[in-house]
């Protein structure tokens, strides 16, 4: 489904990432930890496409397209969701009108109808449920004035909303208590099929024990340099990045 | 998303810009007695009538053109005016069926429901193209209330002494140079009377389209509210695509009596010139409530058109008690200038008053706010609230605000908010991400920053707003 290939991004003169390899196939699910710097969000902003960073090598392949020379709002449609770490505020736009649009461009993408009021509005409902957002949140303007919490879940509502085929998330459970956590960390496991795959971006081993990943990828200084299964997550967890990244160090 | 390209991206087309194959009957070029006398008795209009344009002419003689305002005017020669162009009808007409076709099929492109659509919509539209006033529907339902609505040339004719007692009272053709040119020179406009404790039952609207090359249009609109009556207005504008500019410059007068109530809206769509900065439509508008005790005034205004707007629709509030409210939204593109607001003169006692400002610029435009919120001696606990908020959009824009307070009585608690934002890249790219387009991200973000105002519109129109606002922005982004 994504192949990335030695990809070297940049942001101003800055070299962030510096030759990333990963391959995420259907139904799998990846989590990346790694100290903090280490490029963890940079490779989420640049594989849905920010302008900010400048891509100086590598490919990136995905649903086989080449992924880097589509707009950002056409890998969207492709089916590539971005969990934002810190999800913005859109005054005066309520989360329903925001959906339905976005909704109903994912929809016009694959060629069909735009839906119907009464459809969308079961949609949003029976959505909302699966991260316990409460549907009053959806005629508040988009984030504003949303509890951290409710950010997080309100991230996961739009996954569940746009059934994307990969969803990125960064640091989905920073700022979470405990409940928010598990709420959305089972909305996430909900939402997996065979079909679709996830990446997830954090620091704890927590989350993990929810999302299961399949693989485990340590980055560091822009390189994944180690990659394990579930058990690497509870290594970490322990003894912390040092053993794997002394080898690393100037 | 670079800067540069957010910029790049606006130039919307307009979509009003066609112009229609009808014969017109128009005077030749320039302004004198005598084309006010021919205009006058065009008009068939009794002489007290003329009396009072060759006032307002003779007045209009000795003023200067105002230059105080945020605009950079380019010299208007008023010589070079078609004073008067109507559209030619070939018999008298009496009944829809007449209604030249041409002129039907302007006003369906337009998406005007002059017929059958106007019963389910709900709305009596009196059309104004060019200088004269073409059908006014539903008269007979509001006539059964006692309500009058009608073209203002019949008005004088048929209503004199309504018109002889409001005419000119809230906005005297001494008030600026504007108005002394439309008293002289009013061509048509509408006319509204909504008798004592009656509620109108469906919204009232008119459309203005400037058609005939050369011509300036000069509407007068006159609404009157008595007591403890109710009415929501609406006023929509367009005008063909040329490259020559284009002078409108109308008078609106309020009078909300004793404990009523009027909403007036405007969705003003004048063309705004090409993107760089040719043709467009000069809008010199003066529009003026006045209300008694208990009375209501709110204006609501989305402005999107014209190459340069100068507009204050303003409220006295001379009755103890009375509310005066304006809510606008006024959009600015490629290189349109707007200067635009409020003034809120309170009189009476207890008068509250709310401003709600939202300006939003692209392109090489300039946008500026003028308010005036006055408090005099008697204005016992007179309340002002204002908000201004503008929005820019690309770094060549300009955003100014103006506001002067100027209270004479202690007990006035007035209060100013401001804000300045821009669509920030964040909010942009988070949209994308959810598959929208920039454009329809800008659209999308410009109408929730404007939401607060477009709520105020009835509901019909605030589909139709919206609309505007994002084909305005069209290109503004990339």
């Amino acid at each position: 489904m994504l192949s990335v290939k030695n990809l070297c991004a940049s942001i101003g003169e800055k070299q962030i990432l510096r030759g990333i390899n990963l391959e995420v196939r259907a139904g799998e699910v990846h989590a990346i930890m790694g100290p903090n710097g280490s490029g963890k969000s940079t490779l989420a902003s640049v594989l849905a496409g920010n302008e900010k960073f400048t891509v100086t090598d590598g490919s990136v392949e995905f649903m086989g397209r080449n992924l880097l020379e589509l707009s950002i709002e056409d890998r969207a449609r492709m089916g590539l969701f971005l969990g934002f770490q810190y999800p913005v505020e859109i005054p005066g736009v309520t989360m329903a009108n925001f959906m339905k649009m976005a909704v109903n461009e994912h929809r016009k993408f694959r060629g069909e109808e735009p839906l119907a009021a009464g459809e969308f509005l079961r949609m949003m409902r029976e959505k909302s449920a699966v991260v316990e957002l409460d549907s009053k949140l959806t005629n508040r303007a988009v984030n504003e004035g949303f509890s951290g919490g409710e950010k997080k879940k309100n991230e996961i509502f739009q996954m569940a909303m746009l059934e994307p085929k990969l969803a990125v998330l960064d640091e989905t459970d920073s700022g979470l208590d405990i409940d928010a956590l598990r709420i959305v960390a089972t909305g996430v496991t909900k939402l997996h099929t065979a079909e679709n795959a996830t990446v997830v971006i954090t620091h704890y081993q927590r989350l993990l024990d929810y999302i299961v990943p399949d693989y485990v990828h340590v980055l560091y200084k822009g390189r994944i340099i180690y990659t394990g299964d579930k058990t690497l997550a509870l290594k970490l967890e322990k003894e912390g990045y040092d053993w794997l990244i002394n080898d690393y160090k100037e | 998303m670079a800067e540069k390209e957010i910029i790049d991206n606006i130039e919307g087309e307009y979509k009003y810009g066609f112009t229609s194959d009808i014969e017109t009957d128009a005077i030749g070029k320039g302004l004198s007695e005598e084309v006010i006398r021919i205009i006058s008795a065009k008009k068939e209009e009794p002489e007290w009538m003329l009396e009072r344009r060759l006032a307002a002419f003779r007045h209009w003689q000795t003023m200067k053109l105002p230059t105080w305002a945020h605009l950079d005017i380019p010299e208007i020669d008023f010589q070079d005016i078609i004073y008067y162009a109507a559209p030619k009808t070939r018999k008298k007409l009496g009944s829809m069926d007449e209604v030249d076709p041409e002129l039907k099929r302007t006003f369906d492109k337009l998406g005007i429901p002059l017929e059958e659509q106007m019963a389910l919509a709900g709305v009596a539209v009196d059309a104004v193209m060019d200088s004269v006033s073409v059908k006014t529907t539903f008269r007979e339902t509001l006539a059964e209330k006692g309500i009058i609505f009608c073209s203002i040339s019949e008005a004088i004719k048929e209503y004199p002494e309504l018109i002889k007692k409001y005419l000119g009272k809230v906005v005297p053709h001494t008030d600026n140079f504007y108005a002394a040119l439309n008293a002289a020179v009013f061509s048509d406009g509408s006319f509204c009377y909504i008798p004592k404790g009656v509620r109108c039952p469906m919204e009232l609207s008119t459309y203005f389209r400037i058609n005939a090359e050369g011509t300036g249009q000069f509407e007068r609109t006159l609404l009157v509210a008595d007591e403890g009556s109710y009415v929501s207005y609406l006023e929509g504008c367009t005008a063909p695509q040329r490259d020559e500019n284009q002078l409108h410059a109308a008078v609106v007068e309020i009078i909300v009596e004793k404990d009523a109530e009027v909403k007036y809206s405007t969705v003003q769509n004048w063309y705004p010139g090409d993107k760089d900065g040719k043709g467009g439509i000069y809008n010199f508008v003066t529009k003026r409530g006045m209300c008694r005790e208990n009375a209501r005034l709110s204006w609501t205004q989305v402005e999107t058109g014209s190459a340069i707007t100068w507009k204050y629709p303003s409220c006295v509030l001379l009755g103890d008690n009375s509310v005066g409210e304006f809510y606008s939204v006024a959009m600015t593109n490629n290189y349109q200038q707007a200067d635009t607001g409020t003034k809120m003169i309170h009189i009476g006692r207890n008068t509250r008053s709310r401003i709600v400002s939202k300006g939003i610029s692209a392109g090489k435009s300039q946008n500026a706010y003028r308010g005036l919120v006055r408090v005099a001696k008697g204005a016992e606990n007179a309340r002002n609230y204002s908000q201004c908020d503008s929005l820019l959009i690309g770094d060549k824009c300009g955003a100014h605000t103006f506001p002067e307070i100027d209270s004479h009585n202690p007990t006035a608690v007035l209060e100013h908010e401001a804000t300045t934002s821009k669509i920030s890249e964040e909010q942009l790219f988070y949209c994308n991400q959810r598959g929208l387009s920039t454009e329809d991200a800008v659209g999308l973000i410009v109408n929730g920053y404007a939401r607060e105002v477009l709520a105020k519109l009835p509901m019909e129109f605030a589909v139709e707003a919206q609309k505007l606002l994002a084909i305005s922005l069209e290109g503004s982004v990339g």
